[in-house]
């Protein structure tokens, strides 16, 4: 399939890493649709099925990157989720969905930090996106 | 009322009917606590079967005699103490050696009552349980929570710093690499950006020094006598300039001056606070109302504004730490998140109170009480 025609929605609360995001993504040379909290992104979900989500984890909840990535996966089972985060290890968070008993509850496909480089970036979401 | 449950572990049935005949009606209450205690009895003649009840079950005070036909009242004690179980034993006993005495203490036994007793003995001792139990369980639970506390303090504080730098760096790496091409209103859009995360970043980590001072006692205080007016007008000036950018008017109404011992530098951080707070989350062409006035033993400050307001659940929630309220209207606006937390110790420092009452869409008024 042609990149064009790739979508990817964005869901972060923070305005520049959305914008930041964003200006990759469309770099990278897909198309983009933002959502800046968790109850925004719910809508936008419904209305249209991206082919590709990142999430950011600490939203309007401490946890509303796994609660849209829950509601994601009950809608578009097929779609493929990245979860970015600024919360860290210092913080006693500290999760890889690469193994099968963390990924049954996460329900995201990858989960990243942010400050993320934007070429690994597009790696991943092409690995995701099976490009 | 809260229900604790009593296991008697005796052979004699005529000892386990006696105890529950005191304690079935009896009830215990504490000055400091507004729930009263009662009893829920449950009766064992052994050991053996003491302990099944325990594994099943959640006791919470037992009375425990050391003669019993097979295991000793000694052995369910060690029972209790090798399992970690949470629950006060009282030993009844007619037998009180020092050997058992010592041995029941070192197995953590709360307390012993010599065989025979009278219905008086029974009530004070189920007293004095009841309060160790519960004071014990009130201390678990306040370390548990301050645990919490700490906790989440340190994970949403390393996020609020993370992001800001995690913003910055990203706008750089674009810069860098020069990927918005030669299109420079993007990248002094991206500058600015940078400069107003900075900014925020640095009024988080002044917030964070004030508020840590004032956490660990260590904010030096010098109580002097001060015009409160005088503090008052300065703090108007320095919003001003955010006021008119939003065509905001500032309605003072102070006494000519108004002396008082107190220190500058916290009657500034709830001046500031109040109008920074009553302009940020006021509306275009709003008003800002700022009362000075003494009434008998006391100071008030009054700042109503005629912004966003807030709802009954905001409100409970103004004044912890790192909670901004975050709806659609604030999302543009800026702030640590600490400011109010850190106005409210302040005000705890003075003795005095703070209350707010807000509506939705109307706005909202704060209201200081200090004490002279």
């Amino acid at each position: 399939m042609d990149k064009e025609k790739r979508t990817i929605l964005i869901a972060d609360d923070d305005p520049d890493y959305l914008d930041q995001l964003k200006f990759h993504v469309e770099n990278f040379g897909f198309r983009s649709i933002t959502a800046d909290s968790q109850e925004e992104c719910e809508r936008v979900m419904m209305s249209e099925k991206p082919d590709l989500a990142i999430f950011d984890l600490m939203m309007n909840n401490d946890d509303s990157g796994f609660i849209l990535s829950y509601k994601m996966k009950k809608l578009y089972p097929d779609v493929p989720i990245m979860i970015v985060t600024a919360a860290s290890s210092v913080a006693g968070i500290n999760f890889e969905s690469e193994n099968e008993t963390e990924r049954s509850w996460i329900k995201a496909d990858k989960y990243l930090a942010k400050g993320i480089r934007p070429d690994q970036l597009h790696r991943e979401i092409n690995k995701l996106l099976k490009i | 009322m809260e229900t604790l449950k009593v296991l008697i572990v005796d052979d004699e049935a005529g000892i386990r009917t006696g105890i529950h005949r005191v304690l079935q009606n009896y009830t215990v209450s504490f000055p400091f606590y507004e729930d009263d205690f009662d009893f829920e009895i449950i009766d064992a003649e052994t050991g053996e079967e003491a302990i099944s009840i325990i594994d099943n079950d959640k006791v919470d005070i037992i009375l425990l005699d050391n003669k019993l036909p097979g295991i000793e009242g000694i052995e369910v004690l060690e029972y209790i103490n090798r399992m970690k179980t949470d629950v006060a034993v009282m030993m009844i006993t007619s037998h009180a050696s020092i050997e058992l005495a010592v041995k029941a203490t070192n197995n953590g036994a709360y307390n012993f009552i010599p065989k025979p007793f009278s219905a008086q003995d029974i009530k004070s001792a189920i007293e004095s349980i009841t309060k160790h139990l519960f004071l014990k369980r009130m201390t678990q639970r306040m370390k548990a929570e301050a645990k919490q506390v700490r906790f989440k303090f340190l994970s949403v504080l390393s996020h609020e710093l993370k992001s800001p730098i995690n913003a910055v760096e990203g706008y750089l790496r674009i810069m860098k690499d020069k990927q918005a091409g030669d299109d420079i209103g993007a990248y002094e859009k991206m500058i600015d950006r940078s400069l107003t995360r900075l900014d925020a970043m640095r009024g988080l980590i002044m917030d964070m020094l004030d508020f840590t001072k004032i956490e660990s006692g260590t904010k030096s205080r010098s109580l002097v006598d001060l015009d409160i007016v005088e503090i008052a007008r300065l703090s108007v000036d320095s919003i001003y300039p955010v006021a008119i950018q939003k065509n905001i008017k500032i309605i003072s109404d102070f006494p000519e001056n108004l002396i008082t011992k107190a220190d500058t530098g916290e009657i500034e951080i709830i001046f500031n606070n109040l109008l920074s707070n009553a302009v940020k989350y006021n509306k275009e062409n709003g008003t800002v109302t700022f009362t000075i006035h003494c009434e008998k033993e006391s100071l008030f400050f009054e700042v109503e504004d005629t912004g966003i307001g807030m709802n009954e659940e905001e409100c409970s929630m103004l004044f912890n730490e790192f909670t901004r309220i975050k709806t659609d209207k604030t999302k543009n606006i800026s702030g640590s998140g600490l400011g109010l937390s850190i106005m409210k110790r302040v005000i705890d420092l003075n003795k005095g109170k703070v209350t707010v009452g807000s509506k939705p869409d109307a706005g909202s008024r704060f209201t200081v009480e200090l004490p002279l």
